[in-house]
């Protein structure tokens, strides 16, 4: 564990001498719950279609996929047109990308970026890396199966897709979404222990708390 | 003083149609400036399904206490603004609570959501948003001070601080108008309008891309929701008073969303123009271009 992440004795400006345990005055590590949906179908259809409709997707590239994010933004594929709007940080998106290959250091921070999100939250697989490890399948420090660590919604195979190939996989999502399947967040809770197990096997300097919101 | 309780159901109908007028505006000005980008831009209902998204998420964390009251303080600026003022002149149904004193008022409710948002932000002890609002306190301090200056000199040239009073005394045809009364100060004031409604060059607050979003990094689900419901109140409740001091008010609803309309594309137009000023750099601005201009209108009134 690093040196700051330690608990220690702090002096203040004041004199007055404080504890200061940074993993447990800084984050919050109370386990996630399963949230349930609305009570009424009627109401549950209608979230679930305004989240389907409203997909804010975390600014965070992880690999070379993150090349094909930028063609959706610009006149080419403009994906606004269809909801999809990028947010530059954890708390106010819903979709993660994980474009790409993903490196255990990577994995890391996607982590604690997914914990940091609001339910329900989605994942998409970008390219044939992250379904299998494609062409880094026999690499030391890329995960091969990102189904081991995070629960993911939807794959886009390819290496690497198009842009046309991400708006079907949104389409697609979306679909998923509007059927009341993308229950994504739930299930990384009610798993919560397995998840836990296969990302500490990869990740050797396990220095965060087991939850960061 | 007898208060006339009626009023108050016919403000909180100001206050729907001006909450559904402005997400159409918004994703209207957003469709505008995207076209301008040479894309085809969001659909119109977009904001509307985004803010029921918000609402619709199921989980959501606190910082403390001011996290939760930020966007609640930001929200009663923005509806405080538009109850305290009349959105249609002569009209007993929507002259709102306006008073004698009202102008006074306004002045101060503009500046109320700015700092509400600050304690909050500031809570959520986000790098960014304390960068937001430092970033964001300077501005709107320095964009303020020639709108101070041009209601001054407007409540001078009419001798009353009644927004109703100085409405009535521009009615009779276009060139009663303050535009063409007191120019000084609407150029004042129109300048001071850029700071404070967050498009370039003047959006070095939320600066995207930059710090991402500033103030707003921490908010998430429902406090983000009403933080959006405020962002459709909050530029029209503005419009709305720099349509009732300078151009003449409005006495229907057409009119009304014509004006305010035609306003906020002063905005646009300078926003989709120009890129993105540094906080000095707009501080300086201001200080240099604006203030003397409504020093002047003082002066000449």
């Amino acid at each position: 564990m690093k040196d700051e992440l330690k608990k220690r004795l702090v002096k203040g400006p004041d004199g007055v001498e404080f504890e200061v345990d940074p993993l447990r005055d800084y984050y919050c590590d109370a386990r996630p719950q399963v949230e349930p949906p609305a009570v009424s179908k009627i109401v549950e259809d209608f979230f679930n279609w305004a989240r389907s409709e409203s997909l804010w997707i975390l600014g965070f590239a992880t690999g070379c996929g993150a090349i094909e994010m930028r063609p959706l933004m610009t006149p080419r594929f403009d994906a606004y047109r269809f909801g999809v709007q990028w947010r530059p940080t954890p708390r106010q998106s819903n979709l993660f990308i994980i474009s790409g290959y993903l490196s255990t250091k990577t994995l890391k921070r996607v982590i604690r970026s997914y914990e940091q999100m609001q339910s329900p939250k989605y994942v998409m697989g970008l390219g044939s890396c992250t379904i299998n490890g494609g062409m880094y399948w026999d690499s030391y420090n890329t995960i091969k199966r990102l189904d081991d660590y995070l629960p993911v919604d939807v794959y886009v195979a390819g290496c690497m897709p198009r842009p046309e190939s991400l708006l079907a996989g949104f389409e697609e999502l979306k679909r998923i979404i509007r059927e009341g399947k993308g229950e994504g967040a739930n299930k990384y809770a009610a798993q919560f222990d397995r998840y836990k197990a296969n990302q500490k096997q990869v990740i050797h300097d396990w220095d965060m708390p087991d939850y960061n919101w | 003083m007898q208060f006339d309780w009626m009023k108050i159901p016919y403000s909180l109908l100001t206050l729907f149609i001006v909450i559904n007028f402005g997400y159409l505006l918004n994703s209207f000005i957003a469709k505008i400036a995207a076209r301008v980008g040479r894309r085809r831009g969001i659909p119109i209902w977009q904001t509307y399904i985004d803010v029921v998204k918000n609402y619709g998420l199921r989980t959501s964390i606190t910082h403390g206490v001011m996290f939760y009251l930020g966007p609640v303080f930001r929200l009663s600026g923005g509806v405080g603004l538009l109850l305290f003022v009349p959105s249609i002149y002569g009209s007993y149904l929507f002259s709102n609570l306006s008073f004698a004193g009202d102008l006074i008022l306004a002045l101060y409710f503009v500046f109320f959501g700015t700092l509400g948002m600050a304690l909050g932000a500031a809570e959520s002890g986000h790098p960014y948003s304390a960068i937001g609002i430092t970033r964001g306190l300077s501005q709107v301090t320095a964009a303020e001070l020639p709108f101070a200056l041009a209601i001054f000199s407007v409540a001078l040239q009419y001798q009353t601080l009644s927004v109703t009073d100085i409405v009535a005394a521009q009615q009779g045809g276009i060139l009663h108008w303050t535009l063409f009364t007191n120019p000084l100060a609407v150029v004042a004031a129109m300048l001071s309008f850029l700071g404070s409604m967050m498009r370039p060059p003047f959006d070095v607050v939320l600066a995207p891309q930059e710090i991402p979003i500033g103030p707003p990094t921490e908010y998430h689900s429902s406090y983000l929701a009403l933080m959006q419901t405020n962002r459709a109140i909050f530029p029209i409740a503005k419009i709305v008073i720099y349509m009732n001091l300078f151009f003449g008010g409005a006495t229907n609803w057409p009119v009304f969303f014509l004006k305010v309309f035609l306003i906020y594309m002063w905005s646009v137009f300078v926003g989709v123009a120009f890129p993105r000023f540094r906080v000095d750099q707009s501080i300086r601005w201001f200080l240099i271009w604006a203030v003397p201009i409504g020093v002047l209108s003082i002066v000449l009134v």
